[in-house]
């Protein structure tokens, strides 16, 4: 048996701003080749000298660290070890090497409504599942009525689980999950549940999460969308190892671009997209760093393409303190033809919006919207937008996106 | 495994949750219910008396043959429903285990605990059936619940040691029935000890030396009659009488560490 030197500690320290922190973490699973796993395998394999396992490692070194209020994304590929170190973080599975700090109460969810019994009551499966949790009964009475409240299944509670529709039971799961009392949430792909309504709901308590400085979420998605709208950082796994830990856009562009290699090299037997086609992607700006609403936003992008493919290109204006995209815009009805070095300028009017901080990001790809390249975050330029037509506007609505052009008239009546 | 970890709050809780779960979901369904838990060890006594008792007339010398007979059969059926559940224990709950982390032994602990339970209920109906056949009510009942610690905390150390085994290699719950079969006739419950001691004294010394054997037969010797062959009475040497015990405390030593050692690698293995 190996000796295991990975650890992992739990500590409570209000005043340390690092909720999580991964140091030099790696894991490997041993697989089973012959049949190990009955006694009789075994001992043919010990008699025939055969290890009876193939080592697989799942993490190799891994770095990083959360801080309190993040909203941290995890993405990667299918086998690309993001459930296994989210295992680690929870606890679940031990770290072999390295060092785990897990500063707070870490709620984990691998997976909703774990536990959940069809045999028992909804109010019965609730409080299972909060013990499983490590809530008292008493912090549970706490959080019941909320739970029930978001589930909206204030009826049901004293129904045998099984006679819960499916859309109910993931429901009330999911309820838990997020009104579960922790400092850092754990979700393992759980977010599309429920009905519309539901979604928006959930989609709510989200962006209501996202703003608490006190409360870490810590999600794994495959929705690059989620990623976008959630996180305010992001983490990129490939094969056991840290890809790129940095901000949503950078990493859900570099994700669907590994993506768009692999589907590309499936169709084509291969190899196709290893060497890259586009090179020296370039975003430039050609208005100043900081303009207001009368002047127009210019964007030259250039990039040389070496094969014979026809391109376009993407823009996305990203919100930088709202974390949103504002505007998305592509040249898709005018691609590129060719090889060559091509050259194309983007000009947006900007005058809808109030005050802002915008990044540039760019993408670019073939014609069936596949990406091929993509702007970095530290290459993608930044603006300013400061409005000069703010006077005697009320504060509310210089908040919101738009700037306010509505007007208003007073129908009431005058009694005087 | 330090103390107040073993027994904080959150794991009592979870062992309470988890054990009401499984009391509650084990009748569930069934038209008598609970009623089952003293149902089941009944018929059984109900069998083996008829067979043994009145056809093959055994135990003709001993006093309160029928309550002698059933305190056996529910102490066996304590010790084998919380040997085999208790090594199943970590497969049955896998799923929680590959999802969550909590101390393992919780698992162990509460599946043994439903034993415990319906051992305890059975154990009033023994009461009663003993008063209803005579028995004297005497201090030595008081001894009892040492026996059953002891009957329980072997059971428990089996429980643990298999069933860590069991997450790897399932073979082990087949090998334990197989195990529990050669036991029960290894163990003086259907027939009276009085019977081997008459043919061999050895013999019945090497059946009275394994701990299951022990305890019963101190059960029977506290709560019906003290006319009961024990390891204490029969056995003579020192160490051969406390031989039951150190089995025990090893088994339970060496099953703790065994445990704690695997137990990390249980949610990647079950």
């Amino acid at each position: 048996m190996k000796k295991i030197i990975g650890t992992r500690i739990e500590v409570n320290d209000p005043n340390n701003d690092t909720v999580i922190k991964v140091d030099g973490l790696s894991k490997s699973f041993k697989l089973p080749t012959e049949r190990s796993d009955s006694l009789k395998g075994s001992v043919f394999n010990f008699i025939r000298g055969i290890k009876g396992y193939k080592k697989q490692t799942v993490l190799k070194n891994i770095n990083f660290e959360v801080k309190r209020g993040d909203f941290l994304g995890i993405v990667g590929r299918n086998g690309s070890g993001k459930s296994t170190l989210l295992k680690i973080l929870a606890g679940v599975y031990y770290p072999e090497k390295g060092r785990i700090t897990v500063n707070g109460n870490l709620i984990p969810f691998i997976e909703l409504g774990v536990g959940f019994n069809p045999e028992l009551t909804g109010r019965e499966n609730v409080y299972l599942n909060g013990s499983l949790l490590g809530f008292s009964n008493k912090e549970m009475d706490a959080m019941y009525d909320e739970i029930v409240e978001f589930a909206e299944l204030e009826d049901f509670m004293d129904q045998k689980l099984k006679n819960f529709s499916s859309g109910m039971q993931v429901r009330l799961a999911f309820s838990i999950a997020i009104k579960a009392q922790g400092d850092i949430l754990v979700l393992d792909e759980v977010l599309a549940v429920g009905d519309e309504a539901f979604q928006t709901k959930c989609n709510q308590f989200f962006n209501k999460i996202k703003k608490d400085k006190t409360k870490t979420v810590i999600l794994v998605t495959h929705s690059m969308e989620n990623v976008r709208q959630y996180c305010n950082r992001a983490i990129l796994i490939r094969d056991g190892i840290v890809k790129i830990d940095g901000s949503p856009e950078d990493v859900a562009n570099s994700y669907s671009l590994e993506n768009a290699e692999r589907s590309k090299s499936n169709k084509n037997g291969g190899g196709i997209f290893k060497d890259n086609p586009i090179k020296n992607l370039k975003v430039k700006l050609d208005s100043p760093k900081q303009i207001s609403q009368k002047d127009t936003l210019k964007i030259n992008i250039t990039y040389d393409v070496e094969e014979n493919i026809n391109t376009f290109a993407a823009i996305t204006l990203w919100d930088i303190a709202r974390s949103q995209t504002l505007i998305n815009s592509n040249s898709r009805n005018k691609p590129c033809k060719g090889k060559g070095q091509k050259s194309l300028s983007f000009n947006f009017d900007l005058s809808a919006l109030n005050d802002t901080n915008i990044r540039i990001y760019c993408s670019v790809r073939d014609i069936d919207g596949s990406i091929l390249s993509y702007s970095l975050d530290e290459l993608s330029p930044t603006i300013v937008f400061r409005r000069d037509d703010y006077e005697n506007m009320n504060k509310k609505t210089t908040d919101a996106i738009l700037f306010n052009r509505g007007e208003y008239s007073n129908h009431e009546k005058n009694r005087s | 495994m330090n103390i107040p970890h073993v027994l904080n709050k959150k794991n009592r809780v979870l062992l309470s949750e988890l054990t009401k779960t499984d009391f509650k979901l084990r009748y569930q369904g069934s038209v008598l219910g609970y009623l089952w838990a003293l149902l089941r060890p009944l018929m059984m006594f109900a069998i083996l008396y008829i067979v043994f008792a009145k056809l093959l007339r055994f135990g003709g010398d001993i006093p309160h043959y029928p309550v002698y007979l059933l305190t056996g059969t529910t102490m066996w059926s304590f010790f084998t429903e919380c040997t085999s559940q208790g090594i199943q224990a970590m497969v049955v709950r896998g799923d929680l285990i590959r999802k969550i982390s909590f101390p393992k032994y919780i698992v162990v602990v509460s599946a043994t605990l439903t034993a415990v339970i319906n051992m305890l209920i059975n154990l009033v109906v023994v009461v009663i059936f003993a008063l209803i056949n005579g028995v004297e009510p005497s201090w030595t009942w008081l001894l009892v619940p040492l026996s059953l610690v002891e009957l329980y905390t072997l059971a428990l150390g089996i429980s643990f040691l298999l069933g860590a085994i069991n997450v790897k290699y399932r073979d082990i719950t087949s090998i334990w029935d197989v195990c529990i079969q050669a036991l029960f006739y290894a163990v003086p419950i259907i027939y009276p000890i009085t019977m081997v001691a008459s043919t061999s004294t050895i013999a019945a010394k090497i059946i009275l030396i394994n701990p299951i054997a022990q305890a019963i037969q101190d059960i029977r010797y506290n709560l019906i009659t003290h006319e009961t062959i024990t390891t204490w009475n029969y056995v003579s040497n020192f160490w051969l009488q406390i031989l039951p015990i150190i089995i025990i405390v090893l088994i339970l030593v060496f099953a703790t560490i065994y445990f704690r050692k695997k137990s990390k690698y249980f949610a990647e293995n079950v």
